[in-house]
């Protein structure tokens, strides 16, 4: 055991890792926000869709849903990482790949927390915006979207962190997140045990924090 | 866009072979972590519903770190860092019988354990406290009352969200890429580097991967109508 190897890395695991401060264009919440940000307003979107009148709007945004939840996002990132210069016909780097794989992947699961909040909404609030004249799109603005998204937000909360913790994943393809960055360290100084152990931990608490967070929550919510 | 779809290699060369082989193996991989998962779910579940302080504090250490570090980390650690640890012939044994396969069993029993054993602890925590009571006073000593009454209910009632962690660890079988397991995922990439061709490669994977996820959602949903208590409406856990 020998945990200078973690002293002597310290800034490279953290800023350059974790935050994405650095040489490298890389970092894990440098991937994870945005891909939130983004994936949410597609989710968004697509569960909007899935809850349409229309067929034509419903069914693809149910099989784009079902599509991306029946597959292994390492096999999304390396459809992207394929994809994505063949079809727009430049290099892109990994940042860009990384950040669109998450955000079409992410988008089907935030979809469904959409569809879910917007479904948990009682159907006497709609009735009642319709009878004091609001049309259908103004009743999903004004008064069933902000209901539905607070009660979103625990899941939201909750889906952050699976998505902190998967674009762990991102560095298959190279992208310089903690995991990469430790793969790095590790190639010089061969300690994987501090190593590993040591963005465990990392990971852990920045994930349970979150997941405390979520729970609170979900408490202030539910009596509020 | 200008690419030449050649859907040949699927059926050319060893592309078959190999898929078949990773699909095998991803197969494999999945349902032994699956059982390890399971009785290390049910193991940390149950203890963490009882009374005794420190069975519950490490039942809920063990939930609560292995699900808040992403599987990549935990694949990393037993394949590089863990048989560092173990004695020298135990770790010679391990590298001579596909140390990849095992470390990536382990990675993923012990990370889906932690997440079913949630599921679990939420199934026994919704069974009415009476039931335990009633199981106890006709004889039954607690861990009887656990193996005999409560976990067969709370087990009957958890299986749609059992049927949705159950399809997270086979699509997450394919993380074991990563440390070299030749799974489905990995004979993917095997195919589009011998052939160079990424989009034909790719789709044979993603449709293998969609009808077993399929397969395994109609077994379960036929287990759940086997299996469903009489008077009971839908899972008493959101999933």
């Amino acid at each position: 055991m020998d945990f200078g190897v973690i002293e002597r890395n310290w800034s490279f695991l953290l800023s350059q890792g974790l935050v994405g401060i650095g040489g490298f264009a890389g970092g894990t919440l440098r991937l994870a926000i945005p891909a939130l940000l983004l994936g949410f307003a597609l989710g968004l979107l697509i569960g909007l869709a899935r809850l349409a009148r229309s067929r034509w709007v419903r069914v693809p945004a149910t099989i784009y849903v079902e599509f991306f939840r029946g597959v292994p996002l390492v096999m999304v990132i390396f459809w992207f990482w394929f994809i994505l210069p063949v079809a727009l016909g430049i290099a892109l780097p990994e940042y860009g790949i990384a950040l669109a794989a998450f955000v079409f992947f992410e988008a089907a699961y935030l979809a469904e927390i959409v569809r879910a909040g917007i479904q948990s909404v009682p159907r006497g609030q709609v009735e009642a915006a319709v009878s004091t004249g609001l049309d259908r799109a103004q009743t999903t603005r004004h008064v069933v979207l902000p209901q539905a998204l607070r009660n979103m937000i625990p899941a939201l909360v909750t889906q952050f962190i699976v998505l902190f913790k998967d674009t762990s994943l991102a560095s298959i393809i190279g992208y310089v997140d903690l995991t990469k960055a430790a793969q790095i360290v590790n190639n010089r100084e061969i300690r994987p045990f501090e190593l590993y152990l040591f963005i465990a931990v990392i990971y852990w608490l920045c994930a349970y924090g979150m997941s405390r967070y979520a729970g609170y929550l979900e408490r202030r919510l539910a009596t509020a | 866009m200008n690419y030449r779809f050649d859907w040949s290699v699927l059926w050319t060369g060893q592309s078959g072979a190999w898929l078949l082989q990773g699909l095998l193996t991803t197969l494999a991989i999945s349902a032994i972590a699956w059982i390890v998962a399971l009785v290390l779910g049910i193991l940390a579940g149950a203890l963490r519903t009882t009374r005794f302080a420190p069975l519950r504090a490490l039942a809920a250490f063990y939930v609560e770190f292995f699900r808040n570090v992403p599987l990549l980390v935990w694949m990393f650690f037993f394949y590089f860092a863990v048989p560092s640890l173990l004695p020298q012939p135990l770790q010679e044994w391990l590298f001579n019988h596909g140390a990849e396969f095992s470390a990536g069993t382990a990675a993923l029993g012990v990370y889906h354990g932690a997440r079913f054993s949630e599921m679990i602890r939420a199934g026994i925590q919704s069974i009415p406290k009476t039931q335990l009571e009633a199981s106890l006073s006709t004889g039954l000593s607690v861990a009887q009352a656990y193996r005999l009454v409560i976990l067969p209910i709370a087990l009957r009632l958890i299986i749609p969200p059992l049927t949705n962690e159950t399809l997270n660890l086979f699509k997450n079988s394919s993380v074991a890429l990563t440390i070299g397991v030749a799974e489905l995922t990995f004979q993917t990439r095997q195919i589009e580097t011998y052939t160079a061709k990424a989009i034909e490669a790719l789709t044979a994977g993603t449709l293998i991967y969609l009808i077993i996820c399929l397969a395994i959602a109609r077994t379960m949903a036929r287990v759940e109508r086997r299996f469903a208590i009489p008077g009971m409406v839908g899972s008493p856990t959101e999933s």
